[in-house]
């Protein structure tokens, strides 16, 4: 492939005596929908927090657009195009949900004092592509669980990615809710955004992934298309057990 | 002048000391290394259990029984508190790091200024059998009260460390405090356990007060140099780390007796709160930290 | 929240002609000693609440700055004998500066350290002064005041008209921040500062600078506190209560809006002179603690939450009298 956007070398990453991640090498390409899957606590958190820059790898490089990341502080490897949803929700809460996205946009997209006016319309074009423009006002800890997952990606969208790491945005949600958030994904895509979805949700994972990483303990044990990665026999242990 | 012979008195003081300093800071160890409960009142604690202490006293109590006899009051004193703080501050989230911190802040100068309105500010001490001899070891004169209160400090530091980690509700408390979730799959209450464990942690500086005011006069302001005793112990332990608290105790204890020895007693303060704040900077996870 | 730009400055322009006023006007100089007191506060307040309001990160130190202020103000006096005006810009410099090394050391971890440093920095700065000769160690140093400048008749009305300079300086600065896109970082950062960090906000550099601004504001209002005592000692310029007061306030008063630490210095102040003249002073610190401990639990937004959820209930009375 051309130059990946994203390329993970050999990263691993260490917690006193245990190990997280094990050499962990990934390519993304620009544009593509790619999907990380793996059972709970193979590290699929841990390599997305080495990425985004709250966690420092302990070895390898992460190269974003050709430029060694592994040092920057994740502030700024937000503002260089890596944006990220958390697995459990964490909005401003003191703030109404429109408020939320003027953090990122004040502070990605236009850095500095800006008219607030500009901005806010910004702010509620993206709430209407993501369906929460009635909700603007509300009080951020006053959302539905779905409402707080729309939140996360909506603030993501305003820091105007280049990159956006989806982590389990869907757990939990009824099938229509699901749905919701997947067609704002593909959305996102269409206009150019490479994602990276992290999810249990396998027929989401199908559906959307272009290409898929299984990860186990730390270790990438499978990679390909969708359909291959489901059917894989190492897979399937690591999910039910040996 | 500076001597061998004086330098090793400074050690084996502070040894002494240092093990002291230990038990008095085992509490905080439980109750803001393993519950992450911001509780910057524990040596507020400690010197009410001292005046505690000194009112049995008055009654003609050995100290070391007064602080063995309010070890359940602390403890039922320690549970409601956690009740409260969980109750008020935890359930609600991230907002209320701020207000429980502030909460305990308050906490600290009700219970100064009370003490000060009850007590006054002279300073208070106890008597016992103990309390004014000397043992004589070499041409080393060792006052008994710190050897006793070492022997105590030992006993409660190395107990409540065993407790942790081999008893079933010990190791619940460990439990809990490294995975909440899990612990609650499991069935048992994580809240429960906390309260238990604030419990145990109050009732354990109810009798490190009693070793305070056995090992030297007390007043109401002395929480506030135990601040930065307590706190540095933990901190250079490590959260979460028991056994590390003794080790921790022991090098702060040394390291004051050193200066003092050296610099003289108006900077004795300023080890602790200094060796804080050298560990925040170069190894904020302390030295056995999880 | 529409920031009235005019009316904020038409108030503070009245409040510093008024101070004028006072000091032409009135005779009993008590007064002044008094309200010197409590705008200190306002001062000291509303300095805490940039960085513990607004950021979420709780200086329990404020009066290791506070304390700094005053000595530098006592060693220009020494030195140089350089006026007021001079002697709170320098106090400012250091505070700021003092600000900015503990936030370097401390603001990097989680937020109950960065306020055990700040106790430790106050007991470990009061055992350096206590230890100094040149500033008098232990006994305190007593000062030669410079003669008061024109058109001021005495010192206290000319530190009085200052002080409240000073607060309108804090205020506007603390509005500055708070309704401006600085305030919303900050905002973001006590909320959620992971999250905060993630959509793109200088978590470390915006905690930085409002500890700075914070430190700085804290020492100046220590500055004049030389001239105010022309004696100047560790156990009171370091006292205690000015950390307890300076967190009592803003909490009481409220920590989302400027004017929360205006209303609890002025109310608490104003109840500690009461107390303290007419009881004791141990009962004064007393009365803050249980002040600070019932808002913290009962009335976590202070008076200010208060008085906004009175006007909601107001208006949806109104309101629905009306439907």
């Amino acid at each position: 492939m051309s130059e990946p956007l994203l390329k993970i070398d050999r990263v691993s990453k260490h917690f006193g005596g245990f190990t997280a991640l094990s050499e962990v090498c990934i390519d993304v390409a620009p544009g593509e929908r790619f999907g990380l899957i793996g059972p709970n606590g193979s590290g699929k958190t841990t390599l997305i927090n080495c990425v985004a820059g709250s966690l420092r790898n302990d070895g390898g490089s992460i190269r974003f657009s050709g430029e060694e990341i592994s040092g920057i502080p994740a502030y700024q490897r937000t503002r260089r195009g890596i944006a990220r949803t958390f697995q459990i929700p964490r909005p401003f809460s003191s703030m109404p949900v429109v408020e939320n996205l003027l953090v990122p946009l004040e502070y990605v997209a236009h850095r500095g004092p800006l008219l607030s006016a500009d901005t806010r319309a910004e702010a509620m074009a993206i709430l209407e592509t993501i369906g929460l423009a009635d909700k603007a006002e509300t009080p951020s800890n006053r959302l539905s669980q779905v409402e707080l997952r729309k939140l996360e990606l909506a603030r993501a969208m305003a820091a105007r990615p280049r990159l956006l790491i989806s982590d389990e945005a869907m757990a939990g949600l009824a099938p229509n809710e699901v749905d919701e958030v997947l067609d704002i994904l593909f959305k996102l895509n269409d206009s150019g955004i490479t994602i990276i979805m992290i999810e249990h949700i396998m027929q989401a994972v199908m559906r959307f992934s272009q290409r898929v990483i299984c990860l186990d303990a730390g270790k990438i044990i499978c990679e390909g298309a969708p359909r291959a990665i489901v059917a894989n026999l190492d897979v399937q242990r690591a999910y039910l057990g040996a | 002048m500076f001597s061998l012979d004086l330098l090793r008195d400074a050690v084996v003081f502070g040894l002494l000391v240092g093990c002291f300093y230990a038990a008095v800071s085992i509490g905080l160890s439980v109750a803001f290394g393993l519950l992450d409960v911001p509780h910057i009142a524990h040596p507020a604690f400690l010197v009410l259990g001292s005046y505690c202490t000194y009112l049995l006293c008055q009654y003609g109590w050995d100290p070391i029984l007064a602080g063995i006899a309010l070890m359940p009051v602390f403890m039922l004193l320690g549970m409601a508190v956690y009740r409260f703080y969980y109750v008020t501050f935890e359930k609600r989230g991230t907002e209320a790091g701020v207000r429980g911190l502030a909460f305990f802040f308050g906490v600290v100068f009700i219970i100064e200024v009370g003490l000060v309105l009850v007590f006054g500010v002279d300073q208070r001490l106890v008597e016992a059998d103990y309390i004014g001899k000397s043992l004589t070891i070499g041409d080393m004169r060792l006052p008994l009260r710190l050897i006793v209160a070492f022997g105590v400090a030992l006993v409660l530091t190395v107990g409540l460390t065993l407790y942790l980690s081999k008893t079933f509700t010990g190791r619940a408390i460990k439990a809990v405090a490294q995975d909440e979730a899990a612990l609650r799959l499991m069935g048992a209450n994580p809240v429960r356990i906390k309260q238990w464990a604030f419990g145990i942690a109050t009732a354990v500086t109810a009798l490190a007060g009693a070793l305070l005011i056995i090992v030297g006069p007390v007043e109401p302001t002395m929480d506030r140099v135990y601040i930065g005793r307590t706190f540095c112990v933990v901190v250079l332990a490590g959260l979460g780390s028991m056994s590390g608290t003794l080790v921790a105790g022991l090098i702060l204890g040394v390291s004051e007796t050193i200066v003092l020895t050296l610099l003289g007693a108006s900077w004795a303060p300023a080890v602790s709160f200094g060796l804080l704040l050298v560990m925040l900077g170069i190894r904020p996870q302390g030295l056995f930290g999880r | 929240m529409k920031p009235q730009r005019y009316g904020f400055w038409v108030g503070a322009a009245a409040v510093l002609g008024l101070a004028a006023l006072a000091a032409a006007t009135i005779r009993n100089e008590y007064y002044f000693f008094a309200a010197y007191v409590v705008v200190q506060f306002v001062v000291l307040a509303t300095a805490w609440n940039i960085l513990g309001g607004y950021a979420g990160y709780v200086n329990f130190g404020t009066s290791a700055f506070f304390g700094v202020g005053a000595y530098i103000a006592v060693m220009m006096i020494k030195a140089t004998g350089l006026p007021l005006g001079l002697q709170i810009l320098a106090a400012a410099a250091v505070g700021g500066a003092l600000g900015f090394g503990v936030g370097l050391l401390t603001l990097r971890l989680r937020g109950i350290f960065f306020s055990i440093a700040t106790v430790a920095i106050t007991i470990i700065l009061e055992t350096a002064v206590i230890n100094w000769r040149y500033v008098g160690g232990a006994t305190g140093i007593q000062i030669l005041r410079p003669p008061v400048t024109e058109p001021f008749e005495s010192y206290i009305k000319m530190l009085f008209v200052a002080v409240v300079l000073l607060a309108i300086v804090a205020v506007a600065i603390a509005r500055y921040i708070e309704t401006s896109w600085l305030g919303r970082g900050l905002r973001a950062i006590r909320d959620n500062e992971e999250a905060a960090e993630c959509s793109g906000v200088p978590t470390l550099k915006l905690k930085l600078l409002a500890c700075t601004i914070s430190g700085a504001l804290m020492s100046a209002a220590g500055a004049p506190l030389a001239m105010y005592q022309s004696f100047v000692e560790p156990a009171s310029a370091f006292n205690l209560t000015y950390s307890v007061s300076a967190l009592a306030m803003p909490i009481i008063g409220g920590t989302a809006h400027w004017l929360g630490p205006v209303i609890g210095a002025v109310l608490l102040g104003t109840v500690q002179q009461v107390v303290t003249v007419t009881v004791s002073s141990e009962l004064n610190v007393l009365v803050v603690g249980v002040l600070l401990v019932l808002f913290v639990v009962a009335a976590p937004e202070g008076i200010v939450g208060l008085a906004r959820k009175l006007r909601l209930r107001l208006r949806s009375r109104s309101g629905a009298g009306n439907s």
